[in-house]
């Protein structure tokens, strides 16, 4: 008896370790093969270590091998949600260099596209993240959709996905003769559809207990780690680069800047719940004004860029992407680097999951919104 | 042997009858013990693969889906394909699994969903047990289950079964509770722990409509309740794909695999069943006090449909819960059940009997 007390209370001799689990790289909810070691002691985590590498494909390396044009072929490989933003940063950074004006409507086509792409990707982060939580139903709600979006990218160019639609000085093609109408047709049916959204999964008492006041970052943290789009929003850090740096047809509309002020999982799902309702406004006041004329410019056969250094950044639907070109003259870069959204963002989790239990890990991981070739280049 | 579809008592009657007569009195209890064994083991596979097929359609039109349609019409052999390719897959053992206890504990899941089974009165005369403690045995028996799915996580040897069977543990005796009292609530007003006596009793109208709040309050506690013992969502932490793989039965596979789905379908059938008998009426049909042509009406539909059809209006109730809410998370599941259901229980028991001391029911 008195042995059994002794080791009752005792906490020496009660053996309560910390224990190591591995999340990954095959796990359901890192979406991809990332590997996280997971130090937790009963559900609570300790300490999270994330190990990436399981899907590099030295993208950057073989972009010095390969011409500008090539280059934008690649970068749908990275983030493959937001595949026409990452097209447009590269097309970007080459017409900057060259300083060439792209016509109106590519740039409003360009923009247009961007945000379908923002919408394809936030209603698939949107199914991921109930399906995160237990809630397997959203993630069919949410494909239906973005099945409209995904047939409206490949009648435009032929590619649901990884859609390679941009060159330097302009688009690949045309729009297809229905884009206007099929675009305006899933606005209206989107509208309809996105208070569905709120109803299933939003207001749901059972998700706003898993969600509210889970996983802080604090703005300061946030502007730390560099931690950008609606997570960064969601902290309170104004990182909108649509606004603060204005590309492409951005200058020309209206829309706000959802910031949030409240950090936690609540707030990064409710900013990305309101930038689809943003990006449908963006949508609408663009479509019915594409001007005329050509899709692209006459370039050069073969592009080279002025010897120097280059570096152009756009807000895709994770955050901030940037692409920095080093240059010395020839028709294949000398050196390129990403600026990803995921890679910074992937590196916050530490700081949000501690002290959380193991499903909040989950949550918040699922409003990270992470894409790992992204992280992973 | 006459066969009456609305009263099975002379017909198990007859067959008692007739074995006791033919056969010395140890080979007549043995042939009855293989006759019921056969017939229970039937029923739970052939209605587990029922419900799983029920599952995926009902799951299918939720989502916006048709689920299975390829094999056979409208899908109806899928779910018996599915189980063969279960039963000829290999099964594996983690190297440094308890063996022993890693064999077992599939067992102890499907015996205990098996004997809770006894006691469910499907109609008139088709109920194996009926004895005066049937409510009682009911909840004990079904809670060996958790001792399976514990041994399950722990001898598998795998950090992510372990908590997913530490998370069962938890939940299941917490929620044993409630599920206790609920039903106690309704002995309460029953009067009676046996099946046959708690049916008799709702002849004139089903406990759900007499008894007044307190009856409601327990039904819906024991939905919730229910829910969670069968560990399914949004109480499925035990399993929680997107957190713990499979939770407890990471490591399993082939029949044994088999076993812990079967078992989560039995238990299903099992809370529903109890359900459908204590708060509905069980296979009594539908009565209201002295509307006698209403009542003679009700009487026309057989008493097994009718307990079909009350079980499968719960166990879809249960299916909705799963398909629409999201998961709960460890402490908000016990914080569910300690900080609220189980005061609202014993205030609910006070409240009943008050009120079968003041006979202010119907």
């Amino acid at each position: 008896m008195s042995e059994i007390k002794e080791v009752m209370f005792n906490s020496d001799r009660l053996a309560t370790d910390e224990y190591l689990v591995n999340m990954g790289p095959q796990h359901p909810s890192t979406h991809g093969v990332l590997r996280m070691l997971v130090k937790l002691e009963g559900e609570k985590v300790l300490n999270i270590q994330p190990h990436i590498g399981y899907i590099h494909s030295g993208i950057e390396k073989m972009c010095e091998a390969i011409s500008y044009p090539q280059i934008i072929h690649l970068t749908d490989r990275m983030d493959y949600l937001s595949a026409h933003m990452n097209n447009e940063a590269v097309a970007l950074c080459v017409e900057n260099a060259l300083q060439v004006e792209v016509p109106e409507r590519v740039k409003y086509i360009r923009t247009i596209m961007d945000e379908l792409a923002r919408l394809a990707s936030h209603q698939l982060w949107w199914c991921v993240m109930g399906m995160d939580l237990g809630a397997l139903t959203t993630f069919f709600y949410g494909l239906r959709d973005r099945e409209m979006i995904l047939d409206i990218f490949e009648e435009t160019c032929g590619a649901r996905l990884t859609v390679n639609y941009n060159l330097p000085g302009g688009l690949m093609f045309d729009i297809h003769p229905n884009f206007q109408k099929r675009v305006k047709d899933f606005i209206t049916y989107f509208r309809k559809k996105l208070p569905e959204y709120d109803q299933l999964l939003s207001g749901n008492v059972i998700f706003r207990e898993r969600t509210e006041g889970i996983g802080h970052l604090s703005l300061a943290d946030a502007i730390a780690y560099g931690v950008t789009g609606p997570s960064g929003r969601a902290s309170g850090f104004s990182n909108d680069l649509r606004k603060h740096q204005p590309y492409s047809a951005y200058p020309l509309v209206k829309f706000n800047e959802i910031i949030d002020h409240r950090c936690d999982t609540l707030a990064r799902y409710e900013v990305r719940m309101k930038e689809m309702h943003e990006s449908l406004s963006i949508i609408e006041q663009l479509i019915d004004n594409i001007p005329e004329g050509d899709y692209a410019v006459k370039m050069k056969s073969v592009i080279k860029l002025p010897e120097g250094e280059f570096y152009q950044r756009v807000e895709t639907a994770r955050g901030e992407f940037g692409v920095y070109i080093v240059s010395d003259g020839k028709k294949n870069p000398y050196r390129v680097k990403f600026r990803s959204p995921g890679f910074s963002n992937l590196f916050a989790l530490n700081k949000m999951a501690k002290g959380h239990k193991i499903a909040d890990l989950v949550a918040i991981m699922s409003t990270l919104d992470l894409v790992i070739p992204d992280i992973d280049r | 042997m006459g066969f009456n579809f609305y009263d099975f008592t002379a017909l198990t009657h007859n067959i008692h009858v007739g074995l006791v007569e033919g056969f010395s009195p140890f080979m007549a209890t043995t042939l009855e013990w293989v006759i019921v064994g056969t017939a229970y083991l039937l029923f739970v596979a052939l209605f587990g693969l029922l419900l799983v097929y029920a599952e995926r359609k009902v799951c299918a039109a939720f989502q916006q889906r048709l689920g299975p349609m390829r094999v056979g019409y409208w899908g109806l052999l899928q779910t018996i394909a599915d189980f063969i390719k279960l039963l000829m897959k290999e099964l594996i053992m983690p190297r440094k699994a308890d063996r022993f206890l890693y064999n077992l504990a599939p067992f102890i899941v499907i015996i205990a969903s098996f004997l809770a089974i006894a006691v469910i009165p499907f109609a008139p005369g088709l109920q194996s047990l009926d004895f005066d403690i049937g409510l009682f045995y009911l909840t004990s028996v079904s809670s060996v289950g958790v001792i399976g799915i514990l041994l399950a996580g722990w001898s598998s040897n795998n950090k992510y079964s372990l908590i997913g069977a530490m998370r069962s543990g938890a939940q299941i005796l917490s929620y044993e509770l409630s599920v206790s009292l609920s039903l106690l609530t309704m002995i309460v007003f029953a009067g009676s722990m046996q099946f046959s006596t708690i049916v008799e009793g709702q002849r004139d109208g089903w406990y759900l409509f007499t008894g007044h709040i307190p009856s409601l309050v327990a039904f819906i506690v024991f939905l919730i309740a229910g829910t969670a013992e069968t560990n399914r969502g949004p109480f499925d932490l035990a399993e929680a794909e997107s957190e713990l793989t499979a939770g407890f039965h990471t490591e399993y596979s082939g029949i044994k695999f088999a076993f812990f789905f079967l078992a989560e379908y039995i238990n299903l059938f099992i809370i529903s069943a109890v359900a459908a008998t204590v708060f509905l009426g069980g296979w009594m049909p539908l009565h209201f006090g002295h509307l006698d042509a209403f009542n003679h009406a009700m009487d026309v539909i057989p008493p097994l449909v009718w307990f079909f059809l009350k079980v499968f209006g719960v166990i879809f109730i249960i299916m909705w819960f799963k398909w629409t809410f999201p998961r709960l998370r460890v402490d908000q599941i016990l914080t569910l059940e300690w900080k609220y259901l189980l005061p609202i229980n014993l205030i609910n028991i006070l409240l009943m009997a008050f009120i079968v001391l003041t006979k202010f029911h119907f």
